[in-house]
C-alpha cells in the first residue's frame, strides 16, 4: 500500500493496530488491558529467564517431535493411500473423520492412556497435525500424470524407485502445502495440549500467570507464541513458493 | 534432386526379420471389445504405422506391445521372446512426452539409463550425445517448461533412443505440436530409421503422416478393432525426403486410404 506517495512495508498497520493497544492500555479501562509498552518491557523481562527458557525448550521439543512424527508418518501414508484403492478405502473415512474432529475434546482421553506428561503433548501436536497432512499427499499422488507413471513403468523402474524418483516428487507441492497447513494446526496442537496438561512448557506459565493475575507477563507469553507460529507459517510458506514454481508448469 | 537417402530396405521381410509379432491379440476391457484377433508383423528396422480413426484400438495396441496393459488372449513376441510385461528391448515415446518437470533434460533423457542403474557420468555421457543427436544441444540445463512443444517432444525422443531399445513404440508423438514442426520431424524421423537400426512402431491419426513416413501401414477398423489392410509404400520410399508429398504414389495411397476409412468417420 502507499499513503501520499510512500510505500509502506507489509504488516506496517500493524503499528496502528499496536498505537490502538497502547492507548486502551493506558486509559486503564480493563485490567486486563496492560499497555503494550508495558507488555514489551515484561516480555524482554522474562525472555532470559529460566522460567521461560525452559517452556521454550519444552514447547519447541514438544513441538519438533510432534511435528516430525506427523511428517514422516503422514506423508508414506498418504502417498500410499494415493496409490492403493484397497488402503485408501480403508483408511480415508477415518482421515476424515479425524480430520474434522474437534481433537481438543481426545486430549483427557490421550492424558489417561499416555500420562500427564510429554507424551500426551507430542501425541496431541501429532494428531493436530498428521490428518491434513496425509490428505494433501494423496490428493497429489492421485493427480500425478498418469503417463509419468506409464514411463516409468517402460523404463523399468521399481516400486521403491518409482515412489522416490516419481511419485514423491510429482506430490512435493501438494505435500508441502499439507505440512505447512499441518504445521500451522501443530502449533494450535502443542499449546492446546499444553494448556490442557498445563504441568510443563507455557501450559505452566500461562496457568501460573492468569492464576496470579500477571496480565502483562500472560499477554508477553501469548505475543511470543502468536508470532513464532506466524515466522514458522511464512518460512514453510516461502519454501512452498520456491518449490512450486514448476508446479504450475506441469 | 536429393537422392541421399540411405539403401532402400528389403521391400518382403524374411520370416526371420520380424522385429514384433502379434498373434490373434484381443483385449476385452468388461463387455466391449477393444481388439479382436488381431495378428500383424512388424518388419525389422523398419517403421510400421497403425492408423485408424479414433478409437481404433491403435493406441491400445501399443501399449499392449509395450507390456503396459495385459492381452485379453493372444501374444506378443519380440524378437522370439513372449512378451509379459514392459522390458529393455522396448522404449515408449508419448504423446504428451510424459517428461519430469523438476528435472533438467539432462537428467530426463538419462532417466531411462537411471533407472536401469547405469553410472551417473556414463549415462550422462550417452544422455549428452542423443540431446545432441536430436538437435537440443546447449539445452542440457534447461527445464521442460522452458522449453516449446517440439523441443520437448525432442527429449522425449532422446529419451527413448539413450536406452538403445531394439523397438521403439510412438504413440502420436507429433500430435502436440504445431504442423511446422511436425513436418520437422517427420524428415528427421526418415533419417532416423535409415540410420538407427531400431523397428518403430508408430500410432498416428494422420493418412498425410502414415504415408510419408511409413515401410509399412496398418490400417486399423474400429469395433471391435481388427486389421483391414496392410499397405506397403514400396515405391515412395527411396525418393528422397524432398519428393514424397508430390510422387503420384504418395497421393495415391493416401486417397486410397481416405477411401476406405471415411465410412468410419462420424
Amino acid at each position: 500500500m502507499t499513503i501520499f506517495g510512500f510505500r509502506l512495508p507489509g504488516m506496517s498497520s500493524l503499528l496502528l493496530w499496536g498505537l490502538v493497544w497502547e492507548i486502551v492500555g493506558r486509559l486503564g479501562i480493563t485490567f486486563f488491558v496492560p499497555p503494550l509498552s508495558a507488555v514489551f518491557a515484561t516480555l524482554f523481562e522474562i525472555i532470559g529467564t529460566p522460567a521461560f527458557l525452559k517452556a521454550l525448550s519444552e514447547t519447541a521439543y514438544a513441538f519438533g517431535v510432534g511435528v516430525t512424527a506427523a511428517i514422516a508418518i503422514g506423508v508414506p501414508t498418504g502417498i500410499l493411500m494415493g496409490r492403493s484403492r484397497l488402503l485408501d478405502e480403508l483408511l480415508l473415512p477415518w482421515v476424515n473423520i479425524f480430520l474434522s474432529a474437534p481433537l481438543t475434546a481426545l486430549v483427557p482421553v490421550l492424558m489417561v492412556l499416555f500420562g500427564f506428561g510429554m507424551t500426551s503433548i507430542i501425541i496431541t501436536t501429532a494428531l493436530f497435525a498428521i490428518w491434513i497432512i496425509i490428505l494433501n499427499a494423496r490428493a497429489g499422488v492421485m493427480q500425478i500424470n498418469r503417463s509419468l507413471v506409464e514411463m516409468a513403468r517402460c523404463f523399468g523402474a521399481s516400486p521403491l524407485a518409482a515412489f522416490t524418483k516419481i511419485y514423491f516428487w510429482s506430490a512435493l507441492p501438494e505435500i508441502l502445502s499439507g505440512v505447512r497447513i499441518g504445521v500451522i494446526r501443530a502449533v494450535k496442537g502443542v499449546i492446546i495440549g499444553q494448556l490442557l496438561i498445563s504441568i510443563v512448557g507455557f501450559g505452566a506459565l500461562f496457568e501460573l500467570y492468569s492464576a496470579n493475575f500477571l496480565m502483562t507477563h500472560f499477554w508477553a507469553v501469548l505475543i511470543v507464541l502468536f508470532a513464532m507460529a506466524f515466522s514458522i507459517s511464512e518460512l514453510l510458506a516461502y519454501l512452498e513458493r520456491r518449490v512450486s514454481y514448476y508446479a504450475a508448469k506441469r | 534432386m536429393s537422392q541421399t537417402r540411405a539403401a532402400p530396405r528389403s521391400t518382403v521381410p524374411l520370416a526371420a526379420d520380424i522385429a514384433v509379432r502379434t498373434r490373434d491379440v484381443s483385449k476385452h476391457y468388461g463387455t466391449v471389445e477393444a481388439l479382436r484377433n488381431l495378428s500383424l508383423d512388424f518388419p525389422r528396422g523398419q517403421l510400421t504405422s497403425l492408423l485408424g480413426p479414433s478409437g481404433c484400438g491403435k493406441t491400445t495396441l501399443l501399449k499392449i506391445i509395450a507390456g503396459l496393459i495385459p492381452a485379453t488372449s493372444g501374444q506378443i513376441e519380440v524378437s522370439g521372446k513372449t512378451v509379459t510385461g514392459p522390458g529393455p528391448d522396448r522404449a515408449f515415446v508419448f504423446q504428451d512426452f510424459a517428461l519430469l518437470p523438476w528435472a533438467s533434460v539432462l537428467r530426463n533423457v538419462a532417466f531411462g539409463l537411471e533407472l536401469r542403474g547405469v553410472a551417473r557420468s556414463e549415462r550422462e555421457a550417452i544422455a549428452e550425445k542423443y540431446i545432441r543427436d536430436v538437435g537440443l544441444a546447449g539445452f542440457e540445463t534447461s527445464y521442460p517448461h522452458q522449453l516449446s512443444g517440439g523441443m520437448r517432444q525432442r527429449v522425449g525422443l532422446a529419451r527413448a533412443l539413450s536406452v538403445n531399445a531394439e523397438v521403439l513404440l510412438m504413440d502420436e508423438p507429433f500430435s502436440a505440436v504445431d504442423e511446422q514442426t511436425r513436418r520437422k520431424f517427420q524428415e528427421d524421423l526418415l533419417a532416423l530409421v535409415a540410420n538407427e537400426n531400431k523397428t518403430f512402431i508408430f500410432v498416428t491419426h494422420s493418412i498425410e503422416e502414415a504415408v510419408y513416413v511409413s515401410d509399412q501401414i496398418a490400417i486399423l477398423l474400429p469395433r471391435p478393432s481388427r486389421v483391414s489392410e496392410v499397405i506397403r509404400p514400396t515405391g515412395i520410399r527411396d525418393k528422397g525426403a524432398d519428393n514424397i508429398r508430390r510422387d503420384p504414389e504418395y497421393l495415391d495411397i493416401v486417397d486410397r486410404i481416405w477411401a476406405s476409412l471415411r465410412s468410419y468417420v462420424e
